[in-house]
């Protein structure tokens, strides 16, 4: 190949701008992980235009009507109705607000802390990082579900009970990924050339490390999402998560139950919605990690 | 080795201490201990004679070191609800739970392993696409959701299964799956990656110079440091285990200490509940030491340094 | 001398996303025992590619060609896979360029050494582990016995390199390969591995394929020497031959590259080849070099260059004749 041919594949090579947006639409995992939570917003902030009934109504005349797939199935009611003559789309449209909310909720408060304190181990290291490595594995030695459960118990279920103490026991991951990220970017060159020149910790921390962990961050942050909303679906099952009459989808799986041997779909229809918002949750942060850094992909 | 091995129990211990100080302080949490002992229609004379025959008046300080010590003798107070030994009752239901554990974790390797090791010779073929593809799909799912979907097909239509209950070893195998699944994406995925940087390594293509057959290559020379780091995987995983129990073992009545935690929840018997936390803790605390030990001793770099 | 490995027309193709990478493009040489042939070239030029081909262990998206591919009087391009994998470590040995990292960490040397042989001949673990101290010894490691139950980030590089020559030669083969065996190491260590090298080959009377960018190393061991540019041979010859008298233009240029003593003078430029190395993803249509040869003429960017066999063991790849190449030669020492 000439000179002249090299240069010209130089001009081929398509822009940045043009390469992330082929990777973003050769992506089918992230596309199809932004749609599904794009319409999951939108049924989160449009629910009351959305649902056709209220969620909290009940009609006992009404109940446990067979969703339309059914020979019996009626228009009035898509989904059917639940025990207790609710309108069961209206419940499955409000129920991914209270997913949302906790998953993003907790999602802030562990990954606030779980920050702070992985990057301030992964910074200092020394005995501040043995301290909170320390700290880490405590808290994984902790049974997740059992604890919260414990202390729901203790203090009562409510929304915020739930999103604090999930929370204050998710940190764990956010802390793990956050210091040995940390730790990396902390050996390269531009770190020292920053002390060197007498900036402060916090100042290298935030313009030097932050961005450079950002990555991780994201995706640490989706799989904790991810995360945070089984396990509220699952105390809420459990009956020690978010109480009735809420209409949390851990919940109406719970409160179907009992009618899972005549009306399987009462317990169906909330955990494909509930399956369909954490796979979607999970690709888009599987989606993001592939895009930003390619050649991390295994 | 040595030096590493006091090491890391040192700090087992550590975290053992402060897990304990941990669950002592969920049971103070829970309320006045002395009224709840009494019971409801006790009088406050009642009361408090209680609380000086417990100790409960003591510092905390003092009241911890004599708990501590007790559970160290094995002593973990009595049940609010049965009046009996909480220790008798741990004994009793632990086993179940250790075996689906144990049957779980064994479901979650013999399928992801394979799997990933499979994935990994043939990169971007039809079943390394299908495993990835499964363990996307997998992480997704919830677990009470999927315990239950099994048993509606398995238990219901199929009548394949038991749905509920300890008696035979068919009580086990739906509990199993449901709980084993959810490790398999994670074991899978590390395999996989572990298998394709093994095989890419220069001393494979040393072994394979050597004439070695193909079954050698992979399970004597690749296998073996692929899985070091899945060793300690596993462990973490099976205190996870033990922790999801508690949704299993309630959802299919499985008479293990999952379900006795969930029901003395329900019962407010904090005593069984602070139990349960510590043993589960110290369980995934000895194991998660047991598999770096094991790791180190796996790995000559770590174990002749 | 009987020739052990006879190699015509060997290509080796890889598909990429890019188009195909044609790496190794007819190359033609062939092996005596006891003799050294040094394979001499540029990173990239395909030296690398080359052996893994011999050995069949190219990964496993690419392509092996050979219109000839002889070792031992057997024909591999027709061997089974299971064949290949009865010869490999056997007959032909491998030693390649990372010792730190190209042995197993999980297992000792003695297990890693005693391997090969097992695989290979009927005989016990304890001949297995004689045989294995025998050749530690011969390889120059002291306390050999002792060093078998060792583990190999117990072992400085150039004993690695060491033990990887002695694993090479468990079962006796007939011919070694070595890929840039000397480049990871200390200077000092090289110049001793290679000795070593020498000199077991002419112990054991092996046939050896020293790969190398080292032409150093080619004046002190070789016996014949191939130059590769850009995934062809593009001049043969012994030894004393292609430093006295190189033909092919880019010898010649690498010739220039390297200061001898006594006759280069002080204050002048070492020699140094402007351009750089084709592409080789698709076709390429005329000379290789043609593009950095300071005697292109038109038709070397249109006209296919074949070897030009000028004596039994000497060729080389130009349009120009031997006399002018040899020409061109003086005037540019001059």
């Amino acid at each position: 190949m000439t000179a002249e041919a090299l240069d010209s594949a130089k001009i081929l090579e398509p822009s940045p701008v043009t390469q992330l947006r082929r990777r973003i639409f050769g992506h089918a995992g992230f596309l199809f992980g932004a749609i599904v939570i794009a319409a999951m917003l939108a049924m989160a902030l449009l629910a009351p235009l959305l649902a056709p009934y209220d969620p909290y109504d009940q009609d006992l005349a009404r109940r446990v009507i067979n969703p339309i797939w059914h020979d019996d199935g009626k228009w009035a009611h898509p989904l059917g109705t639940d025990q207790l003559g609710r309108d069961y789309l209206s419940r499955v449209i409000y129920g991914v607000r209270i997913s949302l909310l906790i998953g993003f909720a907790t999602m802030i408060i562990s990954g606030v802390l779980g920050t702070a304190l992985g990057v301030v181990a992964g910074y200092f290291g020394g005995r501040v990082d043995m301290v909170i490595t320390f700290l880490i594995t405590t808290r994984l030695s902790m049974p997740v579900v059992l604890v919260a459960l414990a202390v729901v118990a203790l203090v009562g279920g409510s929304l915020t009970v739930v999103i604090s103490v999930l929370g204050l026991l998710l940190w764990d991951r956010f802390a793990v990924v956050m210091r040995s990220a940390t730790m990396q970017v902390r050996a390269l060159d531009y770190v020292a050339a920053a002390q060197a020149i007498g900036c402060s910790a916090a100042r290298i921390v935030t313009t030097e490390i932050m961005p450079n962990i950002l990555n991780a961050l994201i995706v640490v942050a989706t799989l904790e999402m991810a995360h945070a909303i089984l396990l509220e679906a699952a105390l809420s099952f459990l009956g020690l998560g978010v109480q009735p009459p809420l209409p949390s989808w851990g919940l109406m799986v719970a409160e179907g139950k009992e009618y899972m041997f005549f009306s399987p779909w009462l317990i169906t229809i909330p955990g494909v919605a509930l399956f369909l918002l954490v796979l979607a949750i999970n690709l888009l942060g599987d989606g993001i990690r592939d895009i930003t850094a390619p050649e991390n992909r295994n | 080795m040595l030096a590493y091995a006091a090491k890391r129990i040192c700090l087992a211990l550590l975290v053992a201490l402060t897990v304990s100080i941990i669950s002592f302080g969920l049971l103070r949490l829970s309320g006045d201990l002395a009224q709840a002992l009494a019971g409801q229609s006790s009088t406050a004379a009642d009361v408090e004679a209680l609380r000086k025959a417990y100790g409960l008046d003591q510092p905390l300080t003092v009241q911890y070191l004599e708990w501590a010590g007790k559970v160290l003798a094995g002593d973990f107070g009595d049940s609010f609800f049965f009046k009996e030994p909480v220790a008798a009752m741990l004994a009793q239901r632990l086993p179940v739970t250790m075996l689906l554990g144990a049957s779980a974790l064994t479901f979650a390797l013999v399928l992801a392993v394979p799997l990933g090791v499979v994935a990994a010779m043939r990169p971007n073929s039809w079943i390394d696409r299908l495993a990835l593809t499964l363990a996307v799909l997998g992480q997704a799912l919830p677990s009470f959701w999927f315990a239950l979907m099994l048993m509606i097909v398995f238990g219901l239509t199929l009548r394949w299964l038991p749905i509920s209950g300890t008696g035979t070893w068919q009580h086990f195998v739906m509990p199993s799956i449901a709980l084993g699944y959810y490790a398999t994406p994670a074991i899978m995925r590390l395999t996989r990656a572990g298998m394709m940087e093994v095989m890419a390594s220069d001393y494979i293509r040393t072994a394979r110079a050597k004439g070695l057959r193909m079954p050698t290559v992979l399970f004597k020379h690749a296998l073996r440091n692929a899985v070091i780091p899945v060793v300690a995987l596993a462990a973490v995983q099976f205190g996870f285990m033990l922790g999801g129990s508690i949704v299993i073992e309630t959802i299919f009545a499985l008479h293990g200490v999952g379900y006795l935690a969930w029901e003395s929840i329900t019962r407010a018997d904090f005593p069984v509940v602070q139990a349960i936390v510590l043993v589960l803790a110290s369980i995934y605390v000895v194991l998660t030491l047991l598999a770096d030990l094991l790791n180190a001793f796996l790995d000559p770099r770590i174990r002749i340094a | 001398m009987s020739v052990i490995l006879d190699v015509q027309a060997l290509d080796v193709r890889i598909p990429l996303a890019q188009g195909m990478l044609h790496p190794v493009r007819d190359v033609s040489f062939a092996v005596e025992r006891g003799e050294t042939l040094c394979i001499v070239g540029e990173s990239g030029c395909g030296k690398s590619l080359t052996s893994l081909a011999l050995m069949d262990l190219l990964p496993r998206r690419a392509e092996r060609r050979a219109a000839r591919l002889i070792f031992a009087g057997e024909d591999l391009t027709r061997a089974s896979e299971a064949r290949m994998t009865d010869l490999r470590g056997n007959k032909m040995a491998m030693i390649f360029q990372e010792p730190m990292t190209s042995l197993n960490p999980s297992y000792s040397i003695g297990n890693q050494l005693e391997e090969a042989l097992l695989r290979h001949r009927r005989i016990g673990r304890r001949e297995a582990t004689d045989r294995a101290i025998y050749l530690l010894e011969k390889v120059g490691i002291t306390a050999a016995a002792s060093r078998l139950t060792q583990y190999p980030h117990q072992l400085s590089g150039g004993l690695r390199q060491r033990v990887m020559i002695a694993m090479a030669l468990m079962c006796g083969p007939d011919l070694i390969i070595a890929d840039e065996p000397t480049t990871a190491l200390d200077v000092t260590i090289q110049a001793q591995i290679l000795h070593l090298l020498a000199q077991l080959q002419r112990e054991f009377k092996m046939g050896l394929i020293l790969i190398t960018h080292d032409l150093g190393i080619v004046a002190r061991v070789a016996t014949r020497v191939a130059v590769m540019y850009a995934g062809q041979i593009v001049e043969t010859g012994t030894v004393a031959e292609l430093f006295a008298r190189p033909l092919h233009p880019y010898t010649q240029g690498l010739l220039r590259c390297i200061p001898v003593p006594g006759r280069t003078k002080r204050g002048t430029h070492l020699g140094s080849i402007p351009g750089i190395v084709p592409n080789l993803i698709g076709d390429l249509v005329g000379c290789s070099f043609h593009n950095r040869c300071e005697h292109a003429y038109e038709s070397c960017a249109a006209t296919d260059v074949s070897q030009r066999e000028i004596a039994p063991g000497r060729a080389y790849r130009c349009l120009l004749t031997a006399e002018q190449c040899a020409a061109n030669a003086a005037k540019a020492a001059a």
